[in-house]
């Protein structure tokens, strides 16, 4: 779009598909609210869903000033389809001056449709933005190249401007809001049609209840030899109150699912602890989980990339440490 | 079926540079290969191909000249025809420009052969840009329905049955034809190009698809003129300063130093 109506900042607030909030989507209210401030305009949060009074109800306490909620059946489960046209209908009416959606596999399906066809530029899976207070313009930061550049895009004569950002980029926060106004829309889908139809959700075992938010992660690689050496490490995690994560050589061996891989073609998470067993420290895999507060490399590879991004590099081997230490947590805790 | 596989040539992400005056990354002397997502999408159309060898495979790239090379690899893997877009105009294009461009080649390749294209299949994202979003904004360009992220696909007479792969489980997919289907890493290893295939493909005709070839096209929307984004700065980012080194063949010793450095993130009891 050329023109925008408004100054808002609106943030696409996913749904699970148990019916939960995604917390991605509300992490990024933390940011929405700095960045409405300084180009003066309302931060909106947007949901879609079938039952939407909970969602509503937990969204409103994070720091938005609206919520937009759009409520229907054909809203129950995401399709690409008809978010796309919904949400396309919805920032036609509003032309807000920005649009943040979590990267999430659903939000980066339907941010390029929705980008091309209001014919506005989307910066992909951002690590940070902020505004220019001045023009209103919004800042994007994304590491492209697997990790090894870092680029600041902007889009200024386009509307709105859009970006995906990456989930546990920002950290959830609780504001409390005297008012929080709540509008419903009721958007009318044209001739507009689901063109997918899911037939079978398969569901894989012991899948990680939320890798993104884990505040501790004990992340296991080809260095530990088999499927048994996660049962050590899920020990560790559990005196430890973590979860568990995997690179993807540990993934393309068979021992752990997808699900639990961290890098660039999984999962983004950015824990308080990270711990490192057996991983050799690939660039990407390091844009998985390099922004985590503290990390923790063991690697009997004194040479081993992962040692340049550890505050604490221990040079050993993993069996003869990590019972051990597993031990002594579960001693003192 | 009419198969139409997007490549695009990355370089190979050893050895990187950049140009710091343009915020452009210098792919000059830097050795190329085809984007591996774009081979599993290859593969994809190649095991349909087995499976029914009446199957046309036709890849297209935008990008140099030198891009010609990975096409001439996608030759030889499984392809039966290639075309290498590329005119100055289309240089520094964005996601919106590039996905713009694709579609109005592939519009331009359907009207020339009379025909149309059952699927357009992509990789999920090219390892250099990294951005995932040219084969979702393909699909909005053509007017198609998209599946994102699949492991493999089945042709049926209707509908591709596709298997994407989610953050948390898998889901089984019908997209109705004609879709755009973009693909990720699946268990098996795409397949080795045969010796005869390669010697074919050494030979064959790429032909070369310019701005002027294409009727109708908006340059307004092409190129970076026609990008909405903008690279207003790309640096490297400054690496951690090195932390502490521990070793030792006091196993006790190791243990006392993790507890301590835990302690600092959450709370044990010593
Ligand atoms: C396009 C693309 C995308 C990718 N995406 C990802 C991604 O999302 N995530 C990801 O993780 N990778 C990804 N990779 C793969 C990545 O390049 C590496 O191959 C992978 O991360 C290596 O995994 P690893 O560290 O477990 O294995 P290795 O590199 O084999 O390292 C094993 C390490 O274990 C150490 N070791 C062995 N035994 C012991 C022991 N007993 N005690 C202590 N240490 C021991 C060894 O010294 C070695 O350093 C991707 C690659 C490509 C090309
Ligand atoms: C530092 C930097 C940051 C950038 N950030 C952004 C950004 O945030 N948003 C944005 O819109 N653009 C961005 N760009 C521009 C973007 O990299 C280019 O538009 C690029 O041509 C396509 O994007 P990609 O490499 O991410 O492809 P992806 O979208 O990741 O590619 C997906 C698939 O599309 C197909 N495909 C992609 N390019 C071609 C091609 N040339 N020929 C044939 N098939 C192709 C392939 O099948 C590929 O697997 C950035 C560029 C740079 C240098």
């Amino acid at each position: 779009m050329k023109d925008k109506k408004s100054n808002d900042i609106w943030v696409f607030v996913e749904i699970k598909e148990d019916g939960s909030v995604q917390p991605s989507s509300l992490e990024l209210l933390n940011p929405g609210m700095q960045i409405a401030e300084k180009t003066k305009g309302k931060l909106v949060a947007v949901l879609f869903g079938s039952e939407l009074q909970s969602a509503v109800k937990e969204t409103a306490e994070y720091g938005a000033d609206q919520i937009l909620m759009v409520q229907g059946s054909e809203y129950e489960e995401y399709s690409t389809d008809i978010y796309t046209d919904a949400l396309c209908i919805l920032l036609k009416k509003y032309a807000p001056a920005a649009l943040l959606i979590a990267a999430t596999n659903n939000g980066r399906d339907m941010s390029p449709r929705i980008a091309c066809r209001l014919k506005t530029g989307l910066t992909a899976d951002c690590t940070g933005v902020d505004a220019e207070e001045d023009s209103g313009c919004l800042l994007w930061t994304r590491p492209t190249l697997g990790g090894n550049l870092m680029a600041c895009i902007v889009c200024q004569e386009h509307w709105p401007q859009m970006g995906t950002i990456r989930p546990g980029t920002y950290k959830k926060k609780k504001i409390v809001k005297e008012h929080v106004e709540v509008r419903r829309e009721f958007v009318k889908l044209g001739a507009s049609r689901n063109r997918v139809r899911v037939y079978e959700t398969i569901e894989e075992e012991g899948v990680p209840a939320d890798l993104e938010s884990a505040e501790i992660i004990v992340a296991g690689g080809k260095g530990l030899g088999s499927a048994q050496g996660f049962q050590m490490l899920q020990n560790l995690a559990d005196a430890l109150g973590g979860a568990v994560g995997a690179t993807r050589g540990a993934v393309e061996e068979g021992w752990i699912s997808h699900a639990f891989q961290i890098g660039q073609t999984g999962k983004t998470v950015s824990p308080k602890l990270y711990i490192a067993c057996g991983i050799s420290g690939a660039i990407q895999h390091m844009v998985g989980m390099s922004s985590a507060n503290m990390i923790i490399a063991i690697n009997q590879d004194r040479e081993a990339p992962i040692f340049q991004i550890a505050d604490y590099g221990i040079v050993g081997d993993i069996y003869k440490i990590i019972p051990e230490f597993t031990k002594k947590i579960v001693d003192i805790v | 079926m009419n198969i139409l596989v997007c490549a695009k040539q990355v370089p190979d992400t050893a050895e990187i540079k950049i140009d710091w005056e343009n915020h452009t990354l210098i792919r000059d002397n830097v050795s190329c290969v085809l984007n591996p997502y774009d081979g599993y999408a290859l593969e994809a159309a190649a095991k349909i191909k087995d499976r029914n060898p009446d199957t046309t495979i036709t890849v297209i790239s935008m990008g140099p000249v030198r891009a010609e090379e990975m096409l001439r690899e996608c030759l030889a893997i499984a392809a039966d025809q290639a075309y290498l877009i590329t005119d100055k105009a289309f240089g520094g294009s964005d996601t919106y420009a590039t996905s713009y461009v694709l579609a109005q080649a592939i519009q331009h390749i359907q009207k020339k052969r009379g025909m149309i294209f059952d699927a357009i299949f992509c990789g999920k994202q090219a390892i250099d840009g990294d951005t995932a979003q040219v084969g979702p904004e393909l699909a909005e360009h053509l007017g198609y329905p998209q599946v994102t992220s699949c492991l493999k696909a089945e042709e049926r007479e209707k509908e591709f049955i596709v298997l994407q792969e989610r953050d948390n489980n898998k889901k089984v997919i019908g997209v109705t034809y004609p879709c755009v289907v973009t693909f990720t890493k699946p268990d098996t290893d795409p397949r080795f190009p045969t010796f005869k295939r390669k010697l074919a493909a050494r030979k064959a005709a790429i032909p070369h698809i310019s701005s002027t070839d294409i009727k109708g096209i908006d340059l307004r929307y092409a190129g970076i003129k026609g990008s909405p984004t903008k690279v207003r700065k790309t640096y490297v980012q400054a690496t951690k300063t090195k932390g502490v080194m521990i070793e030792s063949e006091n196993i006790e010793k190791i243990i006392q130093e993790l507890c301590n450095a835990v302690s600092k993130i959450c709370e044990i009891r010593r």
